[in-house]
């Protein structure tokens, strides 16, 4: 088995699997689980659906552990598995937000954080973000920020919602995204960019 | 992406995740990197930013327990099979 190019972590959940180890197999749901349901979830239209689907991967994945040589991340190849099983599952529902069509909104700060144009530094900072440098470790990861964050997520319009959910909840990359949503290059980067960009001002106006 | 020869903040904050993705070309990436040098509410952007995603990443939900026991159930199949 060609192995090294996997991370230790990865490789040792794989060894753990091939080992018949339950405990590998409950990393691994925890690890990667609700990214891949989120993922199947973008290609059927109930959620039941979806757990189908992500039920078959799974098994996929088991039959297959002996199979993985490496070649992609653990990651990757799980989310392989995922969207072809999903694929092969039928034709993707309707979506109730074309994710093709992304609208100019104009700037993702506000405008007034800006100079106008008629002074004297046009365009740029008149009121500018602060360093979070300061602000305590523990108050950066404590609950309530993580809440603000989710509740930030949570009032995305979906598309922004889902992109920054794969992107930087669940860790998948651009091409992941872009392969599972049929979304170009660009559109997924305006999507995320907007949305980082909302997730972003309600921690400022939580940290300051 | 090509850009005007100066940047301004309210340029600059909308190319950071291109920046992140490094999707910038090369003479753009060091424009943004150089404005970054002089500027230091659009270096607090930048960093608010890269802390967001880390907090992003450490929302994460978990998976619905009754989908967690029907695979639990389902390696357990696999393994006594």
């Amino acid at each position: 088995m060609v192995e090294e190019r996997l991370s230790r972590e990865d490789a040792e959940l794989v060894a753990g699997l091939r080992a018949g180890d339950e405990a590998a197999f409950r990393a691994l749901l925890q690890q990667y689980g609700p990214g891949l349901l989120r993922v199947a979830q973008m290609y059927v239209s109930s959620r039941a659906a979806a757990e189908d689907v992500v039920q078959e991967a799974w098994v996929g994945v088991l039959r297959g552990i002996d199979r993985f040589e490496g070649r992609s991340s653990l990651k990757t190849w799980l989310f392989r598995i995922v969207v072809n099983t999903a694929k092969t599952r039928g034709v993707r529902d309707a979506r109730s937000v074309p994710f093709s069509s992304v609208e100019d909104e104009g700037g993702t700060v506000p405008p007034d954080r800006f100079f106008a144009e008629s002074e004297r530094f046009p365009g740029h900072w008149s009121v500018p973000p602060s360093s979070w440098a300061g602000v305590p470790d523990e108050r950066l990861v404590a609950d309530e920020t993580l809440a603000v964050v989710r509740r930030a997520i949570g009032r995305l319009p979906e598309a922004q919602r889902t992109v920054i959910t794969l992107r930087d909840v669940d860790g998948f990359d651009a091409d992941e995204v872009c392969n599972a949503l049929d979304l170009t290059e660009t559109n997924q980067r305006v999507l995320l960019h907007r949305a980082r960009a909302r997730v972003r001002a309600a921690l400022e106006e939580y940290l300051g | 992406m090509k850009l005007e020869r100066e940047l301004a903040c309210r340029q600059v904050v909308e190319l950071v995740t291109a920046y992140l993705d490094d999707a910038l070309d090369p003479v753009d990436r060091e424009r943004f990197e150089e404005h970054l040098v002089f500027c230091d509410g659009c270096a607090n952007y930048l960093e608010q930013m890269r802390a967001t995603i880390r907090l992003a990443g450490g929302a994460g939900l978990v998976l619905p327990p009754a989908l967690e026991s029907r695979l639990l159930d389902a390696f357990n199949d696999w393994r006594t099979s």
